[in-house]
């Protein structure tokens, strides 16, 4: 009883992707910033997960190292990647190869297979995505000459014409209106709706079997931002990629993912099913993040509750749980060791000593 | 409360058909060819102690609201009555910059991207007090002694006073650009999404501040912000501002109770709600902002409303009381639910 595993686990699904244990280290002159401290979570094929956590929790490290981009003086020190690779030749998912990413050399030729071809990014910096002197459509064009091979039939190289097509095709699918001409405009041309469905038909450009989005909405309007994610849950439907989430915002998290990772400090403090994160949070810190917002129901004009106490700076980690410094319910064994994160009810994952004792080995 | 209470008594501040067009030049010799319309004759009144919310999408025209009511910008038309600590009442927008001086304390603002607005060469010392400096209020020491009471105001610990920003994350960081507005007393406050670029659980602590700074101190604030949910929780009453025009203005629980612009109802349901079991994706607002330089005839939103009818295409609505202090510009409004 105490092994259950959760729903999605013990399904005969197989992941998509399976972090586990990760760990990357920032080595600076000041110290060492352990960015990803030991974080395990799974992505199932066309699902979307949702990732959410304070800044500087460790979102965007954690998916620069699923792409083998962390940059030095970043290096991932522990755990292992697995990616279910694309079929070859169209065969069917049990020919498919899982390989290791944390253990691929970031430039070799499978890692950038991967990178370009089969899990693409929408960073969280749209304007940096884009250079400033190429036209965004330019861009793409070049994505996908570079990675034709998903589009071209029987082998034949795909001619610049035809990848110009490919990508007012794909300007039209994201709802840009004017695709002919809109590709010929530079990213700074765009407003910031329109930058950011670029970026999505960028990231769409190698048909990707995982897409990563950080944050792809944290820099535009209510209005813009519902149309976007609408945008991209009907590409999830339509297409059934599987994708990655990333944000801060609980109530984009409520309507667009359907299974939640919390992560505080490098570490997932909890993880589940999204009614079960929102209805029966278990991890006290996933409970008072939920406090924290206010909504368009409750009352006005009155102090909300707040996480007592500010993020720990990233070169003194508490030691034991990283949470206890600031957990209402801390008790004296809390910031001696630090909680493994183990099954919970029927179809969660907490790391917390208030519903387990497994102490975290690594 | 305070709403209902000031109501009675004169506002600290009235602005009347407020207007602020940028020239749009070409070519070398730089012929102004048309004008962007930014602020389009904006009306509203502000009670002491009161706090209105300031609504809308990007490039509606708030920031530019902002700046013309501290001056940092001169209006293009309008009037801006403030009435002084002195009990005077003095035009904003005529003032010249000689008059404007001694007012400059009492109007100060709150900057969305706290890094941005301090000097990351200067400890916080100089950064807070720089406004004291700036309107000559103290010398060293007594500014030392100001900076020390506003650190513990905003809950940071006066010995920081000799860091400099860039040792403070981004909430303590903001809490410092709250100490720096605070520095001189000022009556009435100008928030430009002040908490915008912060996390949810940092949010909610300066929300708190200011909530309590306001009780404490008796200020004024004009809060800007596109997150409806921050608004709605922080303000007396709300303007909801679209292609430089106010399109509804009423009571914060009036307006959430029934919207009666549809552009309002279409705000408050692209919020994403923080509940899996409210699906919050019916009827999303399609299209953009038109450039205010070449609005469309008629009402403004009609292009994007559902409710749109012929009339809309060529009569453009005026701002009308709806119910007492319910303001829309709507040519449906109180007949129709939106
Ligand atoms: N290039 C770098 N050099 C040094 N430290 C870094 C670097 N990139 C990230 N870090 C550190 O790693 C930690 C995790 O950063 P990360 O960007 O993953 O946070 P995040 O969860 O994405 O936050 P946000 O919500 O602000 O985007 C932070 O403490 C950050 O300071
Ligand atoms: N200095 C300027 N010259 C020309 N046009 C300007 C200038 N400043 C602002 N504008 C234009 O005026 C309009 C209103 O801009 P403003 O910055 O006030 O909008 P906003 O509501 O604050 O938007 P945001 O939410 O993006 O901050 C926009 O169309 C903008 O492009
Ligand atoms: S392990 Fe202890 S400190 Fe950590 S979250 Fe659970 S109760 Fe709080
Ligand atoms: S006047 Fe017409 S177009 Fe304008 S908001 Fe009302 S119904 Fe919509
Ligand atoms: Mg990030
Ligand atoms: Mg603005």
């Amino acid at each position: 009883m105490a092994l259950d595993r959760p729903m999605a686990v013990a399904s005969t699904l197989r992941p998509l992707l399976s972090v586990r244990n990760l760990r990357v280290s920032f080595a600076l002159d000041e110290g060492l910033v352990r960015a990803v401290d030991g974080t395990s979570f799974d992505v199932m094929p066309g699902q979307v997960l949702g990732v959410v956590g304070e800044s500087g929790c460790g979102k965007s490290v954690t998916m620069r190292a699923i792409l083998q981009l962390v940059e030095r003086p970043g290096r991932i020190t522990a755990g292992e990647i697995h990616f279910r690779r694309r079929p070859p030749n169209g065969g069917d998912e049990d020919s498919a190869e899982t390989v290791d990413i944390a253990r691929l050399p970031p430039r070799g030729p499978v890692m950038r297979d991967i990178r370009g071809g089969e899990i693409a990014l929408i960073p969280q910096e749209p304007m940096a995505a884009f250079s400033p002197v190429h036209t965004v459509g330019d861009q793409i064009v070049e994505a996908i000459l570079l990675h034709g091979q998903r589009w071209q039939e029987g082998g034949r190289k795909l001619t610049r014409r035809e990848a110009r097509d490919i990508t007012v095709g794909l300007f039209r699918d994201v709802g840009i209106s004017m695709p002919e001409q809109r590709i010929d405009a530079f990213s700074w041309q765009l407003s910031g709706g329109l930058r950011q469905r670029a970026m999505i038909a960028m990231a769409l450009s190698c048909k990707p079997r995982l897409l990563i989005a950080d944050e792809p909405t944290t820099a535009i309007d209510v209005t813009t931002q519902a149309q976007v994610l609408a945008l991209l849950r009907d590409l999830q439907a339509r297409h059934g990629t599987a994708i990655i989430f990333i944000t801060h915002d609980l109530g984009v998290i409520a309507q667009m993912a359907s299974y939640v990772v919390v992560m505080y400090l490098g570490r997932v403090m909890e993880e589940g099913p999204v009614d079960d994160i929102f209805h029966a949070p278990r991890h006290p810190y996933t409970r008072a993040l939920l406090r924290s917002i206010p909504s368009l129901y409750g009352e006005t004009r009155v102090a909300l509750p707040v996480i007592s106490g500010a993020l720990p700076h990233p070169f003194n980690r508490p030691p034991g749980c990283p949470f206890h410094p600031r957990c209402p319910d801390v008790m004296t064994k809390c910031p001696g060791a630090v909680p493994s994160l183990q099954p919970v009810g029927t179809s969660q994952l907490a790391s917390c000593f208030l519903h387990h004792d497994v102490v975290d080995a690594g | 409360m305070s709403g209902t209470a000031a109501a009675s008594s004169p506002p600290l501040l009235e602005v009347r058909g407020l207007q602020k067009f940028f020239p749009i030049t070409r070519g070398f010799l730089q012929r102004v060819v048309g004008h962007v319309r930014a602020v389009d004759g904006v009306d509203f009144t502000l009670a002491e102690g009161e706090t209105l919310g300031l609504v809308g999408e990007s490039g509606c025209g708030k920031t530019t609201a902002s700046r013309c009511i501290l001056r940092a910008i001169d209006p293009t038309g309008g009037s801006i009555l403030y009435r002084t600590r002195d009990g005077r009442t003095v035009d904003l927008a005529t003032l010249a910059p000689r008059e404007l001086l001694p007012l400059r304390a009492e109007i100060q603002m709150i900057f969305q991207d706290p890094f941005g607005s301090l000097n990351p060469r200067m400890t916080l010392l100089d950064n807070v007090g720089e406004p004291l400096l700036v309107n000559g209020m103290g010398n060293r020491r007594e500014r030392a002694d100001r900076v020390a009471e506003l650190l513990r105001l905003v809950g940071l610990r006066p010995e920081f006073m000799h860091r400099f920003p860039h040792a403070f994350s981004g909430g303590q960081r903001q809490r410092i650009g709250i100490a720096r507005a605070l520095a001189t007393n000022p009556r009435l406050v100008v928030a430009d999404e002040p908490v915008s670029a912060l996390d949810v659980s940092i949010q909610a602590q300066v929300l708190n501040l200011l909530l309590e700074l306001q009780a404490r101190l008796k200020l004024t604030f004009l809060f800007v912000a596109h997150d409806l949910s921050v608004v709605r929780h922080i303000s007396d009453r709300i303007a909801v501002m679209y292609v430089g025009q106010l399109v509804e203005l009423a009571r914060t629980d009036a307006l959430f109770r029934r919207p009666q612009h549809p552009y309002t109802a279409a705000l408050m349901r692209a919020v994403p709600a923080a509940d899996p079991r409210v699906r919050s994706d019916d009827a999303i607002l399609a299209g953009e902002v038109p450039s205010p330089a070449a609005p469309p005839q008629g009402c403004y939103f009609n292009p994007r409303c559902r409710h749109a009818q012929q009339r809309c295409r060529v009569e453009a609505p005026a701002l009308r009381e709806i119910a007492p202090g319910h303001f829309s510009r709507c040519h449906f409004a109180g007949e129709m639910e939106f």
